[in-house]
């Protein structure tokens, strides 16, 4: 999982220093924000604070030491420099939070004006906040991005940023950029830098064609990874990225393959007569959960994830077991019975010990989901219409996220604060992916090429 | 097995009043105002007879001699099998009995107002409910095979009762 990081490090610690700028000592790796004090008091919590709602971020065109080509699909330095400022408005848009402008229609800084800005000039436009960086080819080939947050009325750096990153990855350096403005302003844990794994449905509701596709957090690198000749279900990345664990009818049953997305390959996670569906991943890793049907009853299983281990049984009740989501420090589980009669939620310890209810307010609940942060679950509460709900984990706590006909399998952002989730609709059965913060607030869809179920958000990357 | 005492919806009647059956005796249930619209190919209730009598012992021969009831439905979130089961189930056991050679696959199905996960689960059940019944009319447990598409394969595209009821079955389908 460092693999990716060390070098990163190494790169830009072996980065010149930002030698254009004297006063500028070169940016830190990520993630930073925290050894700066906290002069200006911009911390709080992202729910329901109205005043956040507006508050102005202007985000500029990085500027560039030297207009030269580049690898990158965006183009040249210059090219480079404006769009990765409009990667970092459009993540910080929607939030609820900011009103971020630019980089259009907004004064390109010069490269010495990053670490100086010209303050009059944005606060006479209103912001209140300044983001400005840099990007720099380096001659190996990969790139180098620079951020800094600025206060305008303080005319003070609140955090600076930087990332040495593969032409190819561009946009990981903005999104990078965002979750450091994003965290410094609201005190929150980071989430751009992260992808979504989920199902493109296309075709009539009788015969849909189910492919297994992937995405960054904002929508961009969209890949296809199956065909769509098998119908493909419920994919969870794995917590390193490098591969998926999904369901497919591949030879006609539902069966749950491990795809490596390094080498285009994949394989059963055991070897079983039976259907086995429902796949998750624990914190770590290591274990992969999922369920298995025998003679009409499902129980919860759990096996190694590097595969060839014995299956280990974790649930063994007459009744449908299924589903189930590790809590944060993987000590727990929580899933879905209908051993009481219905659909409710049940946690036990990882070891399968200690079984016991949790929802007790009427109607069925399915599919939850432990936040990364620990401190709720998400669930579809089935009273009628399917609707995204949060609870405790102790079941107290109940809220509604959405009300519609049908919102169900709801997956946490990185950071615990925006739940995504699927709406299927009425007669036509189409599908979309959408989220809305915790707070209920700020429910949109999500752009995708074509029709989308089951999201699975991954980690934010490290 | 419980007998079921609660209604089940009519749209059962109508799948078999589709097939012409006669099997209506002492079923109260009217008949739904508009009819099953015809089936998409995958899911194996075509008549079969429209090109002359099939081959015995062939699918074609399987779906035009049960005239309906290669299907049995449940009710919401239920998988137990009534006496119209029986009787369909019992049909189905008799044609499978006289073709040892043959071998089925029973899909299970649920409707679309559940969980995805779950669905697969209770389309898995529903398909062993009907194969036990089956096994217990004397076919050998080795000839058939269950499979569940959960909500993934509805046969009605509506988003109402009927429909609904309608998706919420397991199909016996004989392998060619």
């Amino acid at each position: 999982m460092n693999l990716r990081f060390l070098p990163l490090v190494a790169l830009v610690m072996a980065a010149p220093a930002f030698a254009q700028t004297p006063s500028a000592s070169a940016p830190a790796p990520a993630p930073v924000a925290t050894a700066q004090p906290d002069e200006g008091g911009l911390t709080g919590s992202v729910s329901d604070e109205k005043p956040w709602e507006d508050l102005g971020i202007a985000i500029t065109a990085f500027a560039t030491n030297v207009d030269v080509p580049t690898q990158a699909s965006a183009g040249s330095t210059a090219a480079l420099g404006r769009a990765v400022g409009q990667v970092i408005t459009a993540d910080l848009r929607n939030n609820g939070l900011f009103k971020p402008t630019g980089p259009d229609n907004l004064p390109a800084p010069t490269l010495p004006q990053v670490t100086a800005p010209d303050f009059p000039t944005f606060g006479s436009r209103g912001a209140e906040m300044l983001v400005q960086g840099y990007v720099r080819a380096n001659p190996d080939g990969n790139l180098t991005v620079g951020c800094y947050l600025y206060d305008v009325q303080l005319r003070q750096q609140l955090v600076k940023g930087g990332w040495v990153v593969g032409p190819s990855e561009w946009r990981r350096a903005a999104h990078k950029c965002a979750d450091l403005v994003y965290s410094r302003l609201s005190g929150e844990s980071p989430f751009f830098d992260s992808k979504i794994a989920y199902i493109a449905e296309t075709g009539p509701k009788d015969r849909r064609m189910k492919r297994l596709a992937i995405m960054d957090s904002d929508g961009a690198n969209h890949r296809y990874i199956t065909t769509g000749q098998s119908i493909a279900l419920t994919p969870r990345y794995a917590p390193d990225y490098k591969s998926l664990v999904y369901l497919s009818y591949f030879n006609g049953s539902p069966r749950i393959y491990v795809y490596d997305l390094t080498t285009g390959k994949q394989r059963l996670i055991t070897q079983s007569r039976n259907p086995t569906f429902a796949p998750r991943w624990s914190p770590d890793g290591r274990w992969i959960l999922y369920s298995m049907a025998s003679a009409g009853n499902t129980d919860i299983y759990r096996i190694t994830s590097a595969g060839g281990g014995t299956p280990e049984r974790l649930t063994n009740t007459p009744g449908i077991n299924v589903g189930g989501s590790y809590s944060p420090d993987g000590s727990k589980i929580v899933f879905e019975s209908d051993r009481s009669g219905s659909q409710q939620i049940y946690v036990m310890n990882a070891d399968g010990t200690n079984q016991r209810r949790v929802s007790f307010f009427g109607g069925r609940a399915a599919t939850p989901e432990w936040s990364p942060r620990g401190d709720q679950i998400a669930f579809t509460h089935i009273v009628g219409n399917l609707r995204i709900a949060v609870m405790n984990p102790t079941g107290g706590g109940l809220r509604y996220l959405t009300d519609s006909w049908q919102d169900e399998a709801p997956t946490w952002s990185p950071n615990g604060r925006i739940v995504q989730f699927f709406r299927t609709e009425k007669q036509s059965g189409k599908t979309g992916i959408w989220q809305v913060d915790l707070t209920g607030r700020n429910e949109r869809r999500l752009p995708t090429p074509v029709d989308a179920s089951d999201p699975a958000w991954g980690p934010v990357q490290p | 097995m419980p007998v079921k005492t609660e209604l089940k919806t009519t749209l059962k009647a109508a799948a078999l009043l589709l097939a012409g059956s006669v099997a209506l005796a002492g079923c109260s249930k009217k008949a739904p105002a508009d009819l099953p619209p015809a089936p998409a190919p995958t899911t194996g209730t075509e008549t079969g007879a429209s090109t002359g009598a099939p081959v015995p012992g062939s699918q074609a021969d399987f779906v035009a001699t049960l005239m309906g009831r290669d299907t049995i439905y449940f009710d919401t979130d239920k998988y137990d099998i009534d006496a119209e089961d029986q009787a369909a189930l019992g049909a189905q056991a008799q044609w499978l009995v006289k073709y040892p050679a043959k071998r089925a696959t029973i899909e299970g199905h649920a409707d679309e107002r559940g969980t995805r996960d779950y669905n697969i689960a209770l389309g898995e059940r529903r398909a062993n409910a009907a194969k036990n019944y089956l096994v217990s009319m004397g076919v050998d447990p080795g000839r058939l095979t269950t499979v569940s598409y959960g909500k993934e394969r509805p046969i009605a595209l509506g988003s109402d009762e009927a429909s609904w009821a309608r998706n919420r079955r397991a199909v016996t389908v004989t392998i060619d």
